[in-house]
């Protein structure tokens, strides 16, 4: 079992460290880019789950991007769905398994441009599930290129001199916009950038859940990740990218509450 | 139950229900609107869900969830929405998640649409094209059985007469036999357990039990509707056994046709029809069999000619196939001409037979 420290670039040999199993972790080997925040947003979010006892009760449904592979990697039920359709598959899995603890896990490709439109009525429907929508900003697993979540002046790699207002129009702030529906109970957007980042989006993971399984309405947790491959940025320089450039744009903090 | 006099659509929503449909999701568009009506009306009372939701695309996704949780689950639309709806179709065809999609249809211009489909992968539909509203009563129990039997979505082919008929129709419980467990769904609760499960078209599995991953599980999936042709296809022959000629038609254009080769027959003329009543699994053998003696075989199907290819691929070259229906539409755009009349087919039958100019 070897981790690669992701604070700088792979320049030393890799450290042996202990004990890095999530609960619900059914392997350590995985294909993610030294630097990406999508393993510590499973991390926390397989945390939540165990902790809040859920584990023989939720189902996940996972739309396509990098983070697809926790279908492979976690011990819990999940249908992998088509691209951006998750909330929509999740509200047919939980109108069926009313006791279910049902979640999706997006990307802003997914969510933001593929799906926007079954995001936003899965929330004005109140369905009783949790919307999760990890934003990095940039379609990673195809290679780079701009989502809506794209910030004005990133470059990607259909936005090569940074994205352009005149050309590719403005940035979908989802969270945003669920919040303004009055089917949503709670709506939250972190990042895992450091460690306290961490705890504080594990914090907000729990409370959708909590809300969910108190029947509250639609929840939704959008966490900012690093891309350093897709941001082309060096990999070390990734957090405080996420901090300098996303959090300006995207705030992290709790944007609603209603239980 | 005794039979009452019911709208085909009410009908249909009533055979869904008494089949153990607990779930369904649509978007209005006629003539499939009433089906979905008489499902936000009916399934409430059953401890049921149907959801009008926000795009064919949404309704038919969350069909596939309901249905991969373990409920026998319904969606449907006419061609133009199901059009929308076939990267869903074949996605559950792909990870095998039953549902029964209805195709309250214009006309008979889906029939490619139906029985090739619009999705990608090696997949094919089970499509049962009825001829009128007690069948479709039948077709639809049935239909919720071979989903779950071949783990694989399954089409309902009927159209605006069969959705606004009223017939004198009774609905009761058909039982088709045993079904597998459906042991494959998921209820969250084997979290934790090592023995998770998995809805995935690419069949990775688990990292500690892997999947048959794409190239193992879409064989298998090729082979499976492969094997599900042997034997689901379906028919209806008609004096065929000493046939010259045989009409072949399909849905409610067949019980007009029948008429017409009925009027023939007495008239003298050694006439038969044959109407599969699967279109896909075509019932090839079957209509190669009606087909024996016949030097004529002709095809009376209301678009510009879909099913004459299945119809050409079943008879080889032993008799002349011909097309006679064609695109017939009425005023509105949404029901078929008058190429759907007795009139029309008796002459159009009796030019290919040179009994008339």
């Amino acid at each position: 079992m070897t981790t690669v420290p992701t604070s700088h670039p792979p320049t030393v040999p890799a450290t042996k460290v202990a004990g890095t199993r999530a609960p619900l972790q059914l392997s350590e080997e995985h294909h993610l880019c030294p630097g990406c925040g999508h393993p510590v947003a499973w991390r926390i979010l397989l945390e939540v789950i165990s902790e809040l006892g859920l584990a023989q009760r939720a189902i996940g449904v996972v739309g396509h991007g990098c983070y697809t592979n926790i279908v492979r990697l976690a011990d819990i039920d999940f249908l992998q769905c088509l691209h951006g359709r998750a909330p929509a598959v999740a509200t047919g899995v939980k109108r069926v398994q009313r006791e279910a603890a049902v979640f999706t896990l997006q990307g802003d490709g997914d969510m933001a441009s593929e799906g926007l439109a079954e995001v936003l009525h899965a929330a004005a429907r109140a369905e009783r599930i949790t919307c999760i929508m990890l934003n990095n900003g940039v379609f990673g697993d195809t290679g780079g290129q701009m989502t809506a979540a794209t910030l004005i002046g990133q470059r990607t790699k259909t936005s090569v001199e940074g994205r352009d207002p005149d050309r590719h129009g403005y940035p979908v702030p989802v969270a945003d916009l669920v919040s303004r529906l009055a089917g949503t109970a709670y709506v939250a957007r972190g990042a895992v950038n450091n460690a306290g980042s961490v705890a504080q989006t594990k914090r907000y993971l729990r409370r959708a859940f909590e809300l969910q399984m108190q029947g509250a309405g639609f929840t939704f947790v959008e966490i900012l990740t690093m891309c350093p491959t897709g941001w082309f940025v060096p990999t070390a320089e990734g957090p405080g990218y996420l901090v300098d450039v996303f959090e300006k744009v995207y705030p992290v903090g709790e944007l609603d509450e209603r239980s | 139950m005794r039979a009452a006099l019911l709208q085909g659509s009410d009908a249909i929503a009533q055979a869904a229900i008494v089949a153990g449909c607990r779930f369904f999701a649509g978007y209005p568009m006629m003539p499939f609107t009433d089906l979905l009506e008489c499902m936000a009306r009916r399934l409430p009372a059953v401890d049921g869900v149907c959801i009008n939701a926000e795009s064919e695309i949404a309704g038919v996704n969350m069909t596939l969830g309901a249905a991969a949780a373990g409920a026998r689950a319904g969606t449907g639309s006419c061609g133009q929405g199901i059009a929308l709806m076939q990267e869903t179709v074949a996605e559950a065809a792909l990870n095998e998640v039953p549902f029964v999609l209805f195709n309250m249809a214009r006309g008979q211009q889906d029939y490619f649409q139906a029985t090739r489909g619009g999705g990608w992968g090696d997949y094919r539909t089970i499509t049962l094209a009825p001829r009128d509203v007690v069948e479709a009563v039948e077709h639809t129990q049935l239909l919720f059985h071979l989903a779950d039997k071949h783990r694989a979505p399954v089409c309902l082919y009927g159209d605006y007469l069969i959705a606004h008929t009223h017939m004198s129709v009774a609905i009761d419980a058909v039982d088709h036999g045993p079904l597998p467990a459906k042991d494959w769904a998921l209820d969250g609760s084997l979290g934790g357990t090592g023995r998770s499960r998995q809805v995935w078209t690419w069949a990775m599995g688990k990292a500690n039990a892997p999947g048959p991953e794409p190239d193992g599980h879409w064989r298998h999936i090729a082979a499976k509707f492969e094997a599900i042709a042997q034997v689901e296809a379906r028919h209806e022959a008609r004096h065929t056994d000493d046939a010259e000629a045989v009409v072949v038609s399909f849905g409610t254009t067949a019980p007009f046709v029948d008429h017409v080769v009925d009027e023939l027959r007495s008239e003298g003329v050694r006439i038969g029809s044959f109407r599969p009543v699967s279109l896909w699994p075509f019932p090839a053998a079957a209509l190669e069999a009606a087909t024996a003696h016949a030097s004529s075989v002709l095809v009376y199907e209301i678009n510009a000619g879909q099913m004459i290819d299945d119809v050409r691929l079943s008879v080889t070259d032993r008799s002349v196939v011909r097309g006679i229906g064609g695109v017939s539409v009425d005023e509105s755009g949404m029901r078929q001409g008058s190429l759907l009349g007795v009139a029309a087919i008796r002459q159009r039958i009796r030019r290919a037979l040179d009994l008339e100019a």
